[in-house]
């Protein structure tokens, strides 16, 4: 699904991400835990296409195709997904005019009609339930004065709809409390399949024991620096970043 | 410059409205002393410092006094006709009788072109016309009170609630054409009413220099509407002069989107415990240039006004935002608060905003903020993660700012009209009307 291979992308001057490889088929869930400024956003956007990365080198192959040569849109219509860290306010864009908007430009990327509007409705209807969301939040504007939880759940709810072939989450559990987890957590494990792979940026371990990942890496300094199984997020906990840290020095 | 106008003015000031009434006549001669000697404002002038009017000094336009209706193209009135509303229609300044539908007024209320006012409501006339503003405040407005063709009187008698809008749709259809008009709205104690004015004319150079004075008595609600569709190559100058009385509600909506050069003031005096809303919208395309003044007088204790005016400026187009809050020494618990946000969508266009406060009571809250901005790259990058390609987003998030004005709009059917202008000056919105 996703190769990446020797990633080194800076900001400026200054390098960033320095050296990441990583691999992901088709139905795997991935997780990226790390400190503080490591790079995991930085890698989320590049994979992403946001301006103002340079890449200096390496490559990211998605579906046999190079990602780098995309522009954001349409890595977003071949299916990647990114639920943002920090997600952007659009005031005066209501969810639904912006979840319908995108959702006809994948359909038309993938040659369809356009889709039927109480089809559209209902489609929507039943994710936001699944989110435990008001119906309300459809027509305010998009995460304008929504709380920090609300537009955590409002990305996965754009992603049930969307219903992306790559999911990259960047710190989806920040911030939340342990209900509104469980929340999100059982809407991420409903959009599992053997089709749909995930990437989890995440900073605590918590978050791991309601989606279960097949890998987890660790992130420091801009390169994966250990990689193993879901038991390998119990030990980091133990001991905590410097231990990988040191190992990488 | 000016001696053409002056020389031409006295060629017709015989036929203008008003000679039959000595208080009124004095009123225009006085104006037209007043214009005589002072000229078309310039821009050493504090309150003219962005707009340069002297393009229009160099053509004369002339009052249309053929009384005969011209032949134009009826869309004029059809496409801009407001559904559901009684429509009183002026064709190059002259209130027309045939085009205009008033059907099911309720007789109290009065809708008379200011020809018929001169002769039916003298007292009224005398006792408001030129009392909301004078000759001195600026010079358009003594070219106006000098010159006017003719307007529209409405009164709404006291407690009266008039569920329909009134329509004062102007249209020029001649060029090189000066339609003065001079309105006096008055809603009298605790009436309430829904003024809409619109202007639009033909692509083709023409003036208009439009006053309208209004009164918002004891408790009254009136909520006047401007929709400034002139055609592409006009010259647009309105005035709007309220006077509030105490507990009365002004709410005003005023939008930009037509003509060459457009320069619209609104100002409020408010009386005690009164309110005023002041919403703008400017949209402007090529080398237009959209100016507003605003001024809003708090006279009085416990007054509170609230003003968001935004502007869109595209290519060479170029937006001026001059707003003044004055509290006097008497006003205590003044609240009020004045915005201006301007989105540039290029570099050569351009936007100068000047808020003013002017403040003589000590026991106030006075809020005030401006912006210029681009649109945000973070939430063009969104709208990109979200399938949407750049220039689409670019046309939703331009459509979005500017939709938080239309969205003010409580009269559906004109918030219809006011929908299609701005989609039509941005014709790629990328929006889907059947969405909104
Ligand atoms: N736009 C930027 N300009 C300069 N430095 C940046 C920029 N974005 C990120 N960085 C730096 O890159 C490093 C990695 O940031 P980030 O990817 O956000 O880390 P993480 O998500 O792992 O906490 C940090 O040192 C951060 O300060
Ligand atoms: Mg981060």
């Amino acid at each position: 699904m996703l190769k990446i291979e020797n990633l080194h992308a800076s900001v400026g001057d200054k390098p960033i991400l320095k050296g990441l490889n990583l691999e992901i088929k088709a139905g795997e869930v991935h997780a990226i835990m790390g400190p503080n400024g490591a790079g995991k956003s930085t890698l989320s956007h590049v994979l992403s296409g946001k301006p103002g990365y340079n890449i200096t080198e390496g490559k990211v192959t998605y579906k046999g195709k190079d990602l780098l040569e995309m522009a954001p849109e349409i890595r977003a219509r071949e299916g990647i997904f990114l639920a943002f860290q920090y997600p952007v306010e659009i005031p005066g864009v209501s969810n639904i005019y912006m979840l319908k908007a995108a959702l006809n430009s994948i359909r038309k990327h993938n040659g369809l009609d356009e889709v039927d509007a109480m089809d559209f409705l209902t489609l929507v209807k039943d994710k936001i339930k699944l989110l435990q969301m008001d119906q309300q939040f459809l027509y305010r504007a998009v995460n304008e004065g929504f709380s920090g939880g609300e537009k955590k759940r409002n990305e996965i709810l754009q992603a049930a709809i969307l219903e992306p072939k790559m999911c990259i989450l960047d710190e989806t559990d920040s911030g939340l409390d342990i209900d509104a987890l469980k929340v999100v957590a059982e809407g991420v494990n409903s959009l599992r399949s053997t089709e749909r792979s995930f990437l989890m940026i995440t900073h605590y371990q918590r978050l791991l024991d309601y989606i279960k990942p097949d890998f987890v890496h660790v992130l420091a300094d801009g390169q994966i620096v250990k990689s193993g199984g879901s038991e390998l997020a119990l030990e980091l906990e133990e001991k905590g970043y410097q231990w990988v840290e040191g190992q990488a020095a | 410059m000016t001696s053409r106008y002056i020389a031409e003015y006295e060629k017709t000031a015989d036929l203008l409205p008003g000679q039959s009434l000595a208080w009124l006549k004095q009123l225009k001669t006085d104006a037209f002393n007043y214009f005589s000697a002072k000229g078309f404002p310039s821009l050493r002038e504090e309150e003219w410092r962005y707009t340069n009017v002297s393009a229009i000094e160099k053509t004369l336009f002339v009052p249309s006094l053929d009384q005969s209706e011209p032949i134009f193209d009826q869309l004029l009135v059809t496409e801009n006709t407001v559904e559901g509303a009684l429509t009183v229609v002026l064709i190059n300044g002259h209130f027309s009788k045939q085009h205009s539908s008033l059907k099911g007024l309720d007789k109290d209320i009065s809708v008379l072109s200011m020809a018929d006012a001169v002769e039916q409501k003298p007292e009224l006339l005398e006792r408001y016309l030129g009392k909301a503003v004078n000759s001195e405040e600026h010079s358009f407005v003594a070219f106006n009170t000098a010159w006017f063709s003719d307007g529209i009187f409405v009164h709404i008698p006291a407690k009266k609630v008039v569920d329909q809008p009134i329509q004062l749709l102007h249209i020029v259809t001649k060029a090189e054409c000066l339609a003065t008009t001079r309105h006096l709205l008055i809603a009298d104690d605790m009436a309430e009413v829904n003024i809409i004015e619109t202007f639009v004319g033909i692509d083709d150079s023409y003036l208009t220099a439009a006053v309208t004075e209004v009164f918002v008595e004891k408790n009254a609600n009136l909520t006047l509407y401007k929709v400034q569709s002139e055609g592409d190559k006009a010259y647009h100058f309105g005035g709007t002069y309220v006077k509030q009385a105490r507990d009365s509600r002004f709410n005003h909506h005023n939008f930009a989107f037509g003509s060459l050069l457009a320069r619209t003031d609104v100002h409020t005096d408010l009386g005690t415990a009164s309110e005023c809303d002041f919403n703008g919208l400017y949209l402007g395309n090529k080398r237009q240039h959209i100016d507003n003044h605003t001024r809003i007088n708090h006279l009085k204790p416990y007054a509170i006004s609230n003003e968001l005016y935004k502007g869109v400026l595209n290519q060479r187009a170029k937006g001026v935002f001059q707003g003044m809050v004055y509290v006097a020494e008497d006003a205590q618990k003044t609240d009020s608060a004045m915005n201006n946000r301007n989105l540039l969508l290029s570099n050569d266009a351009e936007a100068d905003t000047k808020p003013q406060l002017e403040i003589y009571a000590d026991d106030v809250k006075c809020a005030h903020g401006v912006t210029v901005g681009q649109l945000e790259e973070k939430s063009i990058f969104y709208l990109q993660t979200r399938c949407i390609d750049k220039e689409t987003a670019r046309n939703m998030l331009t459509f979005a700012f500017a939709n938080e004005m239309v969205d003010r709009v409580k009269l559906k059917s004109l918030r219809k009209v006011v929908l299609g202008q701005v989609l039509k000056c941005f014709p790629q919105a990328g929006v889907d009307q059947s969405w909104l």
